[in-house]
């Protein structure tokens, strides 16, 4: 099913990965990232896209976190993501491992 | 970007391109979308014409692809098809039947590249499910959805409603739960082609509906997260229409197995077309300049009701294969419309269904079924009119 962790929360230790029936691409006509799954495609914004590239099944969701704050350290970005990842994993474009 | 005619807005690049690879299919079903007349389309586009078709596609933006039919299984350069549009960087999408596939063809798909199959069903039990499909298919699909599962991809399972199986949705969505299915999508029959012909035979009560709305409704809530359960209310049973494949000529292109470049997959029958062929012309003319894919893009083509209606930016005047198989006038209104002077017939055909549903003078009325032996007939009898 779409997602077996369904339960499972959003906590700093927990690393997201996109979901095997997704795929993130850069779309060049489009001039933007996507998610790309059955039938459907979601078009992404850059800030989505810069967390999205780090969903690689390495970083957890502190790693991101830290990745992104060193790249714009003037943002308040830790409420950004979070928020971000959970309508992510809501939409079954990622999974939590 | 080109614009063709008095279409003088940017045209957006396609997203969807839907490769019709063949419409030969071993399943006989009375609600298909093939034209009625395919015994006179045999000729099948070569792995070289397909391959091409998706680069122009693809290059121009698309994303989507699907592999449909008929079915595609019957097709042997499947797999060489499938590769070539994953290393272009489609997400594929294969739409079969499962008949033609064992495990190991699942397994070189994957192989291949192939992102997702989505299975057909007919029905939740063996018997209704091959009355159907005029074959014995669903253990073999039952088999094929474990397979598919089993080799990691994400399963769309698909079950076409109609008046024969509509009461027995839960049982469709107990089904999808024990064979683990990601996406269901309860799809209301279109009446096009075949299923234009078996209208009668197809059209649910609104009884039915009502029944399959809360029953989907129930499992909706219940599966959160888990499933994902598509339902979308025919429309013989509204008041608006829909906006029919989200605009002729904005987002899908379909390709018949001739070679056809078609706005969507039904408009082959619509009067007045060019119908141009990718092998004349390439993608990008089709899309951007050919006559066709300008003809009721947008909105300068309309009449009243369209043309001073409110919402027209909303369903774009609705489908027009259906306004021109009720009404005879493609660049009509969608009938589906209740501004539309046509829609009364709408509602006399659902009020008659509701009426005649469960007695002999509808429902033993002969069924056509999908095979090469009836669209000869159908061919042959509609000859003499056409001289």
């Amino acid at each position: 099913m779409l997602n077996d962790d369904v339960d499972e929360k959003l906590t700093s230790e927990v690393v997201p990965t996109i979901a095997n029936s997704h795929r993130f691409q850069w779309e060049e006509v489009q001039n933007c990232h996507v998610i790309l799954y059955p039938e459907g495609m979601v078009k992404l914004g850059d800030s989505s896209a810069e967390i999205l590239k780090l969903c690689d099944g390495k970083n957890d969701v502190t790693a991101i976190t830290n990745i992104l704050q060193q790249q714009y350290p003037d943002a308040e970005l830790d409420n950004d993501i979070k928020k971000f990842l959970e309508v992510a994993h809501e939409n079954g474009w990622i999974k939590y491992k | 970007m080109k614009t063709a005619g008095s279409n003088t807005n940017k045209v957006n690049p396609p997203l969807w391109l839907l490769c019709e690879l063949t419409y030969a299919c071993p399943l006989q079903c009375p609600y298909c979308s093939n034209p009625v007349e395919m015994a006179n389309f045999k000729k099948e586009l070569s792995t070289e014409d397909w391959i091409r078709v998706m680069r122009e596609a693809r290059k121009m933006g698309a994303t989507q692809l699907g592999f449909s039919g008929g079915e595609p299984l019957t097709r042997p350069d499947l797999e060489e098809l499938i590769a070539e549009a994953r290393q272009l960087g489609f997400y594929t999408n294969l739409i079969t039947s499962g008949l033609g596939m064992d495990e190991k063809r699942v397994a070189a798909f994957k192989k291949a590249g192939l992102d997702h199959i989505q299975v057909s069903f007919q029905a939740s039990s063996a018997d209704l499910n091959d009355l159907i499909a005029g074959t014995d298919a669903f253990e073999h699909k039952l088999e094929m959805a474990r397979a598919v599962k089993k080799h990691g991809y994400p399963m769309v399972l698909c079950f076409v409603l109609h008046r024969q199986n509509e009461p027995y949705v839960r049982e469709i969505l107990d089904l999808a739960v024990t064979l683990d299915a990601d996406y269901v999508e309860l799809a209301t029959t279109q009446y096009y082609g075949w299923a234009f012909h078996n209208k009668d035979y197809l059209i649910p009560t609104r009884e039915q509906l009502a029944n399959a709305e809360t029953v989907t409704k129930e499992f909706q809530e219940k599966l959160k997260g888990k499933m994902k359960i598509f339902y979308v209310i025919p429309d013989y049973f509204e008041d608006r229409p829909k906006k029919c494949m989200d605009g002729w000529g904005a987002i899908f292109l379909t390709i018949t197995p001739d070679g056809l470049a078609l706005p969507c997959h039904a408009a082959r029958q619509l009067p007045g077309l060019e119908l141009p062929s990718v092998q004349d012309h390439s993608i990008d003319w089709i899309w951007n300049d050919s006559p066709d894919f300008n003809k009721f893009r947008g909105l300068d083509w309309m009449k009243d009701p369209c043309k001073t209606c409110p919402e027209k930016e909303k369903d774009l005047g609705g489908c027009r294969c259906q306004a021109f198989m009720l009404t005879g006038d493609a660049t009509n209104a969608d009938p589906i419309c209740s501004k539309s002077p046509h829609h009364q017939s709408v509602v006399d055909t659902v009020e008659d269904i509701g009426r005649l549903a469960g007695t002999p003078e509808l429902e033993e009325k002969p069924v056509l079924f999908r095979n090469m032996k009836n669209s000869k007939e159908i061919i042959k009898n509609k000859a003499p009119e056409s001289v």
